[in-house]
C-alpha cells in the first residue's frame, strides 16, 4: 500500500477571459472566478482510483497560495482524497512564487509524510510553467514519469506510459517516484453536492513555508505582462487576380 | 408523494442546482428553467410517474456532468494539442 501525495494549484478558470490589469503588473483575479488547475484534477481522479484499487492507502492532497487556496483542497477532498494540507503563501510571496519555491515545499511535505508516490499535474493553465514534477524529483533524488498517460503498479514498482513527441514511451521505475498527469490519463469525476458536504468534515492542516524550512523568497522580478496580440482584421478581395496580387505583395507565391 | 420520494425530489433539485452555478449561460438562467420545470409537475400525484420524473432529472444530472467534462476536454485539447491531428 502506498502512500499518495498529490499537488493542486488554484488557478483562473479555464472558461474565463483573462485580463490583464491596466497597470502592466499581473492580470486581474479579483471577482474572478477560479477552480482547481485542470490537470491537476486529473491527478487527483489517478489518486483516488489507485485508492479505490486498494493500491494507495491514503491520499493527501497540497495547495501553496492565499486562504483561498482551501477552496480547491476542499474539491480535492470532495473527489476523494483523505487530508489536505494548505501552505500559506500571499501577497507580494504568491506573485512571485515559482515551481521552484513549490516543489521545495512539496519534497519536504513527501519526506515529512513518507510519501511513496506523488501526483502532480503536467502544469498549471495559468503560468504553463510545467516544472514542479520535474524540480520535484531532482530535489528528492526520486524517479521520474513525466506526461503520463497510463499508470500500472508493480509489485515494487510503477509502468508508466508517457505521451512524448510523435508516440507513447512506457517507462518501468521504482518507488518512491514523482508521476506528472498528461491530459489523456483519466477523465477527472464531478465534485457532487452530497461530497463536498461530506469532505467539509474530512482535516485541512495549516501550515507556512517558514514552518517547513523553506525559503519563499522572490527570485525574478516581474518586469511586464502585456495582452498577445489581437489578430488582424481580414480583407474582402473582389476576384482571384486581386488576390494573387495581394499575396504576390506579401510573398506568399 | 411520499416521505421518501419529497426528500428525493427536493435533493435531486439540490444537485442540479448545484450542477448549476457552472453553466455557460450563466446561473440565472439555468436556475428560473430549473425552477419552472419543477413547478410545472408539482401537483404530480402518481408515485410511479413521480418514480419516472425523479429518475429523469438524475439522468439530467449525469449528462451536464458529462457536458461539463467534455467541454473542458475539448477547450484543454485545442489550447495544448492544437498540432496533434
Amino acid at each position: 500500500m502506498a502512500r499518495v501525495l498529490v499537488g493542486v494549484k488554484r488557478v483562473v478558470d479555464y472558461a474565463v477571459k483573462i485580463r490583464v490589469k491596466p497597470d502592466k503588473t499581473g492580470i486581474v483575479t479579483d471577482g474572478v472566478k477560479h477552480s482547481m488547475n485542470p490537470f491537476d484534477e486529473i491527478a487527483v481522479e489517478e489518486a483516488v482510483r489507485l485508492k479505490e484499487k486498494k493500491i494507495a492507502s491514503e491520499i493527501i492532497a497540497v495547495s501553496c497560495g492565499p486562504v483561498q487556496s482551501q477552496e480547491v483542497l476542499r474539491t480535492a477532498l470532495a473527489m476523494g482524497v483523505d487530508k489536505g494540507i494548505h501552505v500559506e503563501v500571499s501577497g507580494k510571496d504568491y506573485e512571485t512564487l515559482q515551481p521552484l519555491h513549490v516543489s521545495k515545499i512539496l519534497a519536504k511535505i513527501a519526506q515529512n509524510e513518507k510519501i511513496d508516490l506523488i501526483i502532480v499535474g503536467k502544469q498549471a493553465i495559468d503560468d504553463d510553467c510545467n516544472q514542479t514534477a520535474q524540480m520535484t524529483a531532482g530535489l528528492l533524488n526520486w524517479p521520474q514519469a513525466t506526461f503520463a498517460s497510463k499508470i500500472e503498479k508493480g509489485d515494487k514498482d510503477i509502468t508508466v506510459t508517457r505521451e512524448i513527441d510523435g508516440g507513447l514511451e512506457v517507462i518501468k521505475s521504482k518507488l518512491p517516484a514523482v508521476v506528472s498527469a498528461d491530459l489523456r490519463l483519466n477523465e477527472p469525476r464531478y465534485a457532487t453536492l452530497p461530497n463536498i458536504m461530506k469532505a467539509k468534515k474530512k482535516p485541512i492542516q495549516k501550515l507556512t513555508p517558514k514552518e517547513l524550512e523553506v525559503d519563499v523568497s522572490p527570485r525574478i522580478k516581474i518586469v511586464n505582462v502585456e495582452d498577445p496580440p489581437t489578430r488582424q482584421a481580414g480583407q474582402i478581395v473582389p476576384d482571384v487576380d486581386t488576390l494573387i496580387s495581394k499575396l504576390k505583395e506579401k510573398g506568399h507565391c | 408523494m411520499s416521505l421518501s420520494q419529497k426528500i428525493r425530489v427536493i435533493n435531486l433539485y439540490k444537485t442540479l442546482l448545484h450542477l448549476g452555478k457552472d453553466w455557460p449561460q450563466g446561473y440565472d438562467l439555468f436556475r428560473t428553467r430549473l425552477h419552472k420545470a419543477f413547478i410545472k409537475n408539482r401537483n404530480e400525484t402518481d408515485p410511479q410517474r413521480i418514480e419516472q420524473m425523479i429518475n429523469h432529472g438524475q439522468f439530467v444530472a449525469k449528462e451536464i456532468e458529462a457536458l461539463y467534462m467534455l467541454k473542458k476536454y475539448r477547450t484543454l485539447k485545442r489550447r495544448y494539442y492544437n498540432n496533434d491531428n
